[in-house]
C-alpha cells in the first residue's frame, strides 16, 4: 500500500537541481541528568528554490530544535547527527569559520521574540549594517545605505531616523521587521522563520507576514516557516510538515494535509481548533493524553498512547514516513481541492493511514469535557464522563436549594453585572523618593456594559486595549477612577474590602497563566479550599467539596493531595476553574483562560467551560484576544481598542457583518486554518502600531491606523474623526459601533 | 544625559545626609570620649573634666552636637564639616583630624584603587573564560578558587603572604618585596625607576591580598551575566548573521555582559574598604587603617565619625559613577 | 504555546518527572536535590563535625581556653598538646575549640537576628510598594553603604562591648540585616504580581492572610539561601573585628583573635597562626557550599549540572 523511503524516489522525480536545502536523517540529542533526550529524530525534508515549507507542531515537538541544528546554533553539548545540505554543501558539523560564511549569506534566520532578538546597546542601523559587512567587503557607508534600503523594503516608516535609534525605541512589530531586514541583507537562498509572529498582536502579525512575503519576493529565498499556528501555515506556505515527538509524522501539499490528513495526530489537531469559519454549535474534539516525555518515548509509534485507533502493531513498531497511494488524490480532486497532477508527495507516518481516507476528527476523537490529559484510552474517558455526570447531578441538587438560581427560561434574562462609563487611569510616577505623578496611562476610558444571566459576553482586543483592566474593575479588584459598577443593582465600586467580601462569593475570576495562578507551595485541595476558608467554611465541609469540585471539572478527585507542578497546563487550568467555582459563583470572569494552552488541550478546557455554563447556569465575562475562540464560545462580543469600546453585538452579528473598521481589520487579520479560504478572502489591513495609552490620539482613537480614514474619507470627513470622539451608536438590533462612517461588510 | 546626571547627583544628597545622621548617632551613643580620662588614677579634678567636656562639645545636647558637627555654627572654629573641620580630637588639641585623614587618604586610596583595578581585570577574564568553558575542568577549578577566596579571612591571608614575601626575599637574596610599611617616605627624591621599584615592592603583596576579596564575587557575577547573555536571542541572531565566534563574544556578549557589573563593583567598594583596613594593619601601613585603630583606641568620636562618613562618601561616589557609567553603556537607561 | 529549543522541552519535564513520583512532598524534593549536590553534602558533614568539635569537644579535652600554670609556654605540637602551646601558657587545641564555638555562636545569632528583621522589613516594603517602599529601601541603602566591618568595629571598640559574644552579634546584625531586607523585598515585589496572589484577593483574602499564607512561604527559598550566606559574612566580620582587637576580648577567645595574637609569629611559631586560619576558612567554605547547594535545591531554575 505504501512505498518505503520517499526520499530517493521523490528526489529523482523532481530533479535535484532546484533543491536548495536537503535535510536527511537529522537527529538531535541533548544530554541530561536522567539520560539522553532525543529532541529530534530522523527528520528528512527538502526545500526547493523559492518554495515555502511550513513546519507545525505543539511545544516540545522539536520543530525549533531542527532548524537550530541546521543553522549550527545549538549549544555545544547537543549531539547532532545526520545531514543538511545547503546548495549541495554539507553544513552540519562545519567549523566556526566555514559555518560563518554560510550563515547570513546563504541561509538566514528569524527568531520568535522580537523584543529580545536585537542587541539593546547598538543602533538598528549598526545591527543591519553588521550583517552586510559580515559577508561583503564594502565600506561602512555602503553598508548603511543598504540598511536603509532594507528598512524601506520591509515597510518601516521614516527609515533614516530609525537607523539611528536603539531597539527599545521601536515597537515589537517594528523590531521583527528589522530582524527580517537583517535576514534578507545578503539575499540568502533560504530563510528560516521560527514562530516569527507568535509574540505579536494579530493586526501586527499581518503586517509582519506581509514584510516576510516582501522579503521573499526581493531575495527569491525559500522559506521554512516554523509555527504552532495552523492558520498562519495555511496562508503562507506551499507544503507543510507536521512534527510530533521529534519526528515528522505527516508532510505534503498544504491543501492535502489540511483537507485530507492521513495521520491521526494531524487530524486531531485540526479537529481541536476553534475556527473563525466554524459554527458556534460545533463541539471541539481534544486529543487524549499529553505529548510523550522525550526521556521515555513509548515503544512503537510516538502518538500511539493518545491515538484512538492504535492497535498492537502501533505499540510495537514505529511507522516510517511513507508515500501515500495516489488513490487518495482522486478523492482530492473530487472534493474540489486544488491539487495538480504532479503536486508534491503526501507522506504520513501511520500504519493505518489508509483507514483515514475521508475521516473527520469527530469520527475519531471524542468531544468530551473531562480531563483528557490524565487518561489514556477512550474507555477511561467514558468512565470519567459518567462519573462526572454523576458528580454534576449531585452538585446541581445541592444548588437547587438556593432560591432564584436555577429558575431560567423566562423571557428576558436578568442583568447581573452592569458597568457604566468605567474609567481607569494608572498614574505614571517619576523615579526617586518623591514619585511625583507625571502622567496617566488611560487604560480604560469610558466602558459601559451589561452581563446577563447565563450568557457569555466576550471582551476582545489586542494587547493594551484595557480588556483585562476592565475585567478587574468589574470585580472591584482595582479601584476605578470614575464610573459605576453594580451587581444586581448594588453599586460595588465604593465598597470597602470588608463589605465587598460577601459579594466575592458570587463574582469569581479564572486566570490566564496556569503556571502562575496556583500557589506552588500549596496542595491542590488547599488551593481549591482557600476561598471557602476565607469565607469561614469548616475544614471538613471544605474537604468534602474539594473532591466534588475536582470531579466537576473532570479531574480525578483523589488527586487533591498533589501539588500544582504535578499537573500539566490544561489540568492546572481546570484546578483554577474548580477554585473559582468553590463558592458557587454566579459570574465567572475568565481572563484569557485558554490562550496559554496548546490547541489539543485548549479544546477540552473550552468544552468544560461550555458544559459548566449549561449545567450550572453561570454567566461568563470572557476576556480574550483570540477571535476564533470567542466566536466559538460567546453569545455577545464587545470589541475594545485603546481603552474604548468600538463595537458590540451578538456573536453572529459581529462576525457576519462587522461594522467598525477596527473589527473588520481584526477579523480579517485572523488567519483561517483553511488554505483555500485563507488565500482567497478579502483583506482589510491596518498600518502602524497601537499608539501608547499614555498619549492616545484625539477624536477617534483608531484613526491613526484606520484604513477607511486613510483611503476612503475626504478631508472634511477626516476632520470629524480627528476632532470628535465617536459615540457608541445603535445600528439596530443591539448592534452598536463607535465609528462616524461605519459600514457593514461581510468577511468570512 | 545631563538631566540624568543632575538627577542622580541630587538623589545622592538625601542619602548622604541620612548616612551622616546614622554615623553620628551610632558613634555618639556608643561611647564616651572621656572614658579613659574619667578612669585615670588619680581621678582628674571636676574642673579638668568640665574643660575637656567643653572642648569636645560634650556639654551640648546630641542634636546640637550633630548640628555643630555638620555646620560648625556656634562652635570654636575647630568643628563643622561644611567648613572643612572634622571636630576636636581626644588625642589633644594639636591633633587635627582633617590633616591626619588627608595625610593618609592617598596611601589608602592608592591601595584600594590598585586592588580594585586588578580585581576587576582578573574577574572579567576569569568570569568570561568560566562562562565560555561552562562545566569544564577549568570552570570547576576557577569556581573552587572563587569559593576559597570568598572564605579566606583577609588578615590571615595577608599574614601568609607577608611570611611568603620574607621567604622569597631570603631565597633570592634581595629585597624584592617590602613586607613592612607603605614606603611613602623612602621614595622622595630618588630616580623615577627606583621610585617605581620601591612602590612596586611595597604595593605588590597588599594589592594581591586585597584584590582577592572582590575578585571572587565579581568573577562569579561576570560568569553568570556572561552565561545569560550567551544564551540570549540577540547573541543567537548575531551568530545567525554569520559573525565569527570571537566577534560575537567580544562585540555582542562581552559588551552587554559588562553592564550589570558596574553596579556590583560599586556596591563592592564598601567591602574593599573593610579589607584595606585589615591589610594595612598587617603590613603596618600608615594609612587610614592605622588612623582608624588609633581613633578607636582613644575613643576619638569625631575622628571615627569623620572616618565613617568619609568611607560612606566614597561608596556613594562609587555608586554615582557606576550609575552614570551604566547610563553611558546602556542606551535604555540613557533615554529614560 | 511557544517552543524554545531545548529550553522549551526542558520546561515540560519537571511536571512530567514529578508525576512519576507524585507521593513526594516538596520538602522531600528539595532534600533529594540537595543531596545530589556533592560539594554541599560534603560541606554539611564537615560543618557538623566542626560544630561537634567546637561544642562537644571541650567536654572531652583536658584543657580549656584559659591559661594554666602547668602548661609550658611556646611548645610546638606534641603528644600532650597536639597543637602546641602559646607564650602565655594556653593549650592551642583548647583555644581552638572555644574559639570555633564563639565564632559559630556569633555567626548564627547574626544570621537569625538579621533574617528576622530583614525579612520583615523587606516583606513590608515589597508588599506595600510605592512611597512606603521607596522610603524604607532608602534606609536600607544607608546601611548598605557603610562598610560592615569598619562600622561594627568602630561601635564595638567605642563602647567596649567585646566582653560578650552576644553584644558582638548584635552589633554585626545592625549592619547586616539590610542585605536580607533587599533580597526579600525583591522577591516579594515579584510575588505580589503573581496571579495566585490576585486569586486570593479575588476570593476576599486580607493582607495578613496573603502575606502569611502566600508571600512568605514562597519567599522561603531565597530567604534561607541569603541567611546561610550571611553566616559566612558574619564569621569573617567577627574574625576581622577580633583580629583588630575590637571584637571578643581576653580572657575569652575567638579564632580571629588567635590569628591577631599570632600574626608576628607566622614563621617562628606557625602552630599558633595556621590552625585558627584553616578552621575559619573551612567553616566559611562549607557554609558557602551549603548555600550554593540550597540555592540549587530551592530554585529549580538555577539548577546546574554537576559531576
Amino acid at each position: 500500500m505504501t512505498t518505503e523511503h520517499m526520499n530517493e524516489e521523490h528526489t529523482a522525480a523532481a530533479g535535484a537541481d532546484d533543491v536548495v536545502l536537503e535535510v536527511s536523517g537529522l537527529s538531535v540529542t541533548f544530554p541530561s541528568d536522567d539520560g539522553p533526550l532525543p529532541a529530534v529524530r530522523e527528520v528528512s525534508y527538502e526545500l526547493r528554490r523559492g518554495e515555502a515549507l511550513g513546519i507545525v507542531g505543539e511545544s516540545g515537538s522539536g520543530k525549533s530544535v531542527t532548524s537550530m541544528a541546521i543553522m549550527g546554533l545549538l549549544p555545544r553539548n547537543a549531539k547532532v547527527e545526520g545531514s543538511a545540505k545547503l546548495l549541495g554543501q554539507e553544513i552540519i558539523g562545519l567549523s566556526d569559520k566555514r559555518i560563518s560564511e554560510v550563515r547570513g549569506q546563504k541561509i538566514a534566520m528569524i527568531f520568535q521574540d522580537p523584543l529580545t532578538s536585537l542587541n539593546p546597546v547598538y543602533t538598528i542601523g549598526y545591527q543591519i549594517a553588521e550583517a552586510v559587512l559580515a559577508h561583503r567587503k564594502v565600506s561602512k557607508k555602503a553598508a548603511m545605505d543598504r540598511a536603509l534600503e532594507l528598512l524601506e523594503i520591509v515597510g518601516i516608516p521614516s527609515p533614516e531616523q530609525r537607523l539611528r535609534q536603539y531597539p527599545h525605541e521601536l515597537s515589537g512589530g517594528m523590531r521583527q521587521r528589522v530582524v527580517i531586514a537583517i535576514a534578507m541583507a545578503n539575499d540568502p537562498d533560504v530563510i528560516i522563520a521560527d514562530e516569527p509572529t507568535t509574540a505579536l498582536d494579530v493586526t501586527v502579525q499581518a503586517q509582519v507576514l506581509e514584510a516576510l512575503q516582501k522579503a521573499r519576493q526581493e531575495t527569491g529565498a525559500a522559506l521554512v516557516l516554523i509555527t504552532h499556528d495552523l492558520g498562519v501555515v495555511a496562508g503562507q506556505v506551499d507544503r507543510v510538515g507536521v512534527m510530533y515527538a521529534g519526528r515528522i509524522v505527516e508532510m505534503g501539499a498544504v491543501e492535502e494535509v489540511f483537507y485530507r490528513p492521513r495521520m491521526p495526530y494531524a487530524l486531531g489537531l485540526l479537529g481541536s481548533l476553534p475556527r473563525l469559519d466554524g459554527d458556534r454549535g460545533d463541539r471541539l474534539t481534544p486529543i487524549l493524553g499529553t505529548p510523550p516525555s522525550l526521556r521515555d518515548l513509548p515503544e512503537g509509534c510516538g502518538f500511539a498512547p493518545r491515538c484512538p485507533m492504535a492497535r498492537d502493531l502501533c505499540h510495537q513498531e514505529e511507522p516510517r514516513l511513507a508515500l501515500l497511494e495516489t488513490g487518495d488524490r482522486q478523492d482530492a480532486v473530487e472534493d474540489g481541492g486544488s491539487v495538480e497532477g504532479t503536486g508534491p508527495a503526501h507522506t504520513a507516518a501511520c500504519h493505518f493511514s489508509e483507514e483515514l481516507v475521508g475521516a473527520t476528527a469527530a469520527d475519531l476523537f471524542r468531544a468530551t469535557s473531562v480531563d483528557t490529559e490524565g487518561v489514556g484510552s477512550v474507555a477511561e474517558v467514558e468512565a470519567a464522563e459518567s462519573s462526572v455526570a454523576g458528580a454534576r447531578g449531585e452538585y446541581l441538587d445541592e444548588l437547587g436549594e438556593e432560591p432564584g438560581r436555577a429558575g431560567s427560561g423566562t423571557a428576558e434574562p436578568k442583568v447581573l453585572l452592569t458597568a457604566t462609563d468605567l474609567v481607569k487611569n494608572f498614574p505614571i510616577r517619576s523615579k526617586g523618593l518623591l514619585r511625583r505623578r507625571i502622567g496617566d496611562v488611560q487604560a480604560v476610558s469610558g466602558i459601559s456594559l451589561d452581563l446577563r444571566e447565563r450568557e457569555t459576553l466576550a471582551l476582545v482586543g489586542e494587547s493594551g486595549c484595557g480588556k483585562s483592566t476592565t475585567a478587574r474593575l468589574l470585580l472591584n479588584l482595582i479601584k476605578l477612577t470614575s464610573g459605576e459598577v453594580s451587581y444586581l443593582g448594588r453599586p460595588l465600586h465604593d465598597l470597602t474590602d470588608r463589605r465587598m467580601r460577601p459579594l466575592r462569593k458570587d463574582l469569581q475570576l479564572v486566570f490566564q497563566d496556569p503556571f502562575a495562578s496556583l500557589d506552588p507551595r500549596m496542595t491542590v485541595a488547599d488551593i481549591i479550599a482557600e476561598p471557602m476558608r476565607i469565607h469561614g467554611s469548616a475544614h471538613r465541609d471544605a474537604r468534602k467539596r474539594v473532591s466534588e469540585l475536582l470531579e466537576l471539572v473532570g479531574l480525578n478527585p483523589e488527586h487533591g493531595s498533589r501539588y500544582p507542578h504535578e499537573f500539566s497546563g490544561g489540568q492546572r487550568q481546570r484546578i483554577g476553574v474548580a477554585r473559582a467555582l468553590s463558592l458557587n459563583p454566579r459570574v465567572l470572569v475568565l481572563d484569557e483562560p485558554v490562550s496559554a494552552l496548546d490547541v489539543s488541550i485548549q479544546a477540552g478546557v473550552i468544552n468544560l467551560l461550555e458544559d459548566l455554563q449549561d449545567e450550572l447556569g453561570l454567566s461568563y465575562l470572557f476576556v480574550s484576544h483570540d477571535l476564533s475562540v470567542v466566536k466559538h464560545i460567546a453569545d455577545r462580543v464587545a470589541v475594545m481598542y485603546l481603552g474604548k469600546m468600538v463595537e458590540t453585538a451578538t456573536t453572529d452579528q459581529l462576525f457576519s457583518s462587522p461594522a467598525h473598521p477596527y473589527t473588520q481589520a481584526l477579523i480579517s487579520a485572523i488567519p483561517l486554518p483553511d488554505p483555500v479560504k485563507e488565500r482567497t478572502r478579502e483583506r482589510i489591513t491596518v498600518t502602524g502600531d497601537i499608539p501608547s495609552p499614555a498619549d492616545p490620539p484625539s477624536g477617534c482613537r483608531f484613526r491613526t491606523r484606520c484604513p477607511k480614514f486613510a483611503n476612503e474619507l475626504s478631508d472634511a470627513e477626516r476632520a470629524k474623526c480627528v476632532e470628535e470622539p465617536p459615540e457608541l451608536m445603535d445600528r439596530g438590533a443591539g448592534h452598536r459601533d463607535a465609528c462616524h462612517y461605519s459600514k457593514v461588510i461581510e468577511l468570512i | 544625559m545631563l538631566v540624568y546626571t543632575m538627577r542622580r547627583v541630587l538623589g545622592a544628597i538625601p542619602v548622604l545626609i541620612l548616612a551622616s545622621v546614622l554615623t553620628f548617632v551610632m558613634i555618639d551613643v556608643s561611647g564616651d570620649p572621656l572614658a579613659d580620662v574619667r578612669m585615670a588614677q588619680p581621678p582628674p579634678s571636676e574642673e579638668v573634666l568640665q574643660q575637656a567636656e567643653a572642648r569636645l562639645y560634650l556639654d551640648r545636647s546630641m542634636p546640637e552636637r550633630y548640628w555643630l558637627w555638620m555646620t560648625g555654627i556656634g562652635g570654636n572654629g575647630d568643628i563643622g564639616l561644611l567648613q572643612g573641620e572634622f571636630g576636636p580630637s581626644t588625642q589633644g588639641p594639636q591633633y587635627d583630624i582633617g590633616t591626619a585623614i588627608a595625610e593618609r587618604l592617598w596611601t589608602t586610596l592608592r591601595l584600594v584603587g590598585a586592588a580594585m583595578v586588578f580585581a576587576l581585570g582578573l574577574a572579567i577574564v576569569t568570569g568570561v573564560i568560566s562562562a565560555l568553558r561552562q562545566y569544564s575542568k577549568l570552570d570547576y577549578t576557577l569556581t573552587f578558587i572563587g569559593f576559597l577566596a570568598l572564605a579566606l579571612p583577609t588578615f590571615w591571608f595577608a599574614g601568609i603572604m607577608q611570611a611568603a614575601g620574607v621567604k622569597f626575599n631570603q631565597l633570592v637574596g634581595d629585597q624584592v618585596f617590602a613586607t613592612i610599611g607603605d614606603g611613602r617616605f623612602r621614595a622622595q627624591g630618588e630616580p623615577l625607576w627606583d621610585q617605581f621599584l620601591n612602590a612596586f615592592a611595597h604595593m605588590a603583596l597588599p594589592t594581591i591580598v586585597l584584590m582577592l576579596i572582590s575578585f571572587a564575587s565579581w568573577s562569579r557575577y561576570q560568569r553568570t551575566s556572561m552565561l545569560e547573555v550567551m544564551n540570549s536571542d540577540y547573541v543567537r541572531l548575531a551568530r545567525a548573521k554569520g559573525l565569527r565566534n570571537h566577534t560575537v563574544i567580544r562585540r555582542h556578549a562581552l559588551r552587554t555582559a559588562l553592564i550589570p557589573l558596574t553596579t556590583v563593583v560599586a556596591i563592592g567598594v564598601a567591602g574593599v574598604i573593610d579589607g584595606a583596613i585589615l591589610t594595612e594593619v598587617v603590613f603596618q601601613w600608615r594609612g587610614l587603617g592605622d588612623f582608624f585603630i588609633t581613633a578607636v583606641d582613644n575613643n576619638d568620636s569625631f575622628a571615627l565619625m569623620g572616618w565613617l562618613l568619609l568611607s560612606g562618601v566614597m561608596v556613594i561616589l562609587a555608586n554615582l559613577v557606576a550609575d552614570l557609567l551604566y547610563a553611558v553603556l546602556d542606551p535604555r537607561i540613557r533615554y529614560e | 504555546m511557544s517552543e524554545n529549543g531545548m529550553f522549551g522541552s526542558a520546561h515540560r519535564e519537571p511536571a512530567k518527572k514529578a508525576k512519576n513520583s507524585a507521593d513526594r512532598t516538596q520538602l522531600q524534593t528539595v532534600l533529594i536535590r540537595f543531596s545530589r549536590h556533592r560539594p554541599a553534602m560534603i560541606s554539611l558533614v564537615l560543618l557538623a563535625l566542626i560544630a561537634l568539635f567546637a561544642f562537644v569537644g571541650p567536654f572531652f579535652w583536658t584543657w580549656d581556653h584559659t591559661v594554666y600554670r602547668e602548661i609550658p609556654s611556646n611548645q610546638p605540637p606534641s603528644g600532650a598538646h597536639p597543637l602546641g602551646t602559646s607564650a602565655a601558657g594556653h593549650d592551642v587545641l583548647g583555644q581552638l575549640m572555644r574559639g570555633a564555638q564563639q565564632t559559630l555562636k556569633v555567626a548564627f545569632t547574626v544570621s537569625l537576628l538579621s533574617t528576622a528583621v530583614g525579612a520583615l522589613w523587606g516583606a513590608t516594603a515589597g508588599y506595600y510598594g510605592g512611597r512606603v517602599d521607596a522610603l524604607m529601601m532608602r534606609i536600607v541603602d544607608i546601611f548598605l553603604i557603610v562598610p560592615l566591618l569598619v562600622a561594627a568595629a568602630a561601635i564595638a571598640g567605642n563602647s567596649g562591648a567585646g566582653a560578650s559574644w552576644a553584644a558582638i552579634a548584635l552589633i554585626i546584625s545592625i549592619f547586616s540585616w539590610a542585605t536580607i531586607a533587599r533580597v526579600v523585598r525583591g522577591v516579594v515585589l515579584s510575588l505580589r504580581e503573581q496571579e495566585f496572589v490576585e486569586a486570593a484577593r479575588a476570593s476576599g483574602a486580607s493582607a495578613p492572610w496573603i502575606i502569611i499564607r502566600h508571600l512568605l512561604p514562597n519567599a522561603a527559598g531565597p530567604i534561607i539561601v541569603a541567611a546561610t550566606l550571611l553566616v559566612a559574612v558574619a564569621i569573617l566580620a567577627e574574625a576581622g573585628m577580633s583580629f583588630l582587637g575590637l571584637g571578643i576580648q581576653l580572657p575569652d577567645i575567638s579564632l580571629g583573635q588567635m590569628i591577631g595574637a599570632a600574626r608576628t609569629a607566622v614563621s617562628t611559631r606557625p602552630w599558633l597562626f595556621y590552625p585558627p586560619g584553616v578552621l575559619l576558612v573551612l567553616i566559611c567554605l562549607t557554609i558557602n557550599f551549603i548555600g550554593d547547594g540550597l540555592r540549587d535545591a530551592l530554585d529549580p531554575r538555577q539548577t546546574r549540572v554537576r559531576r
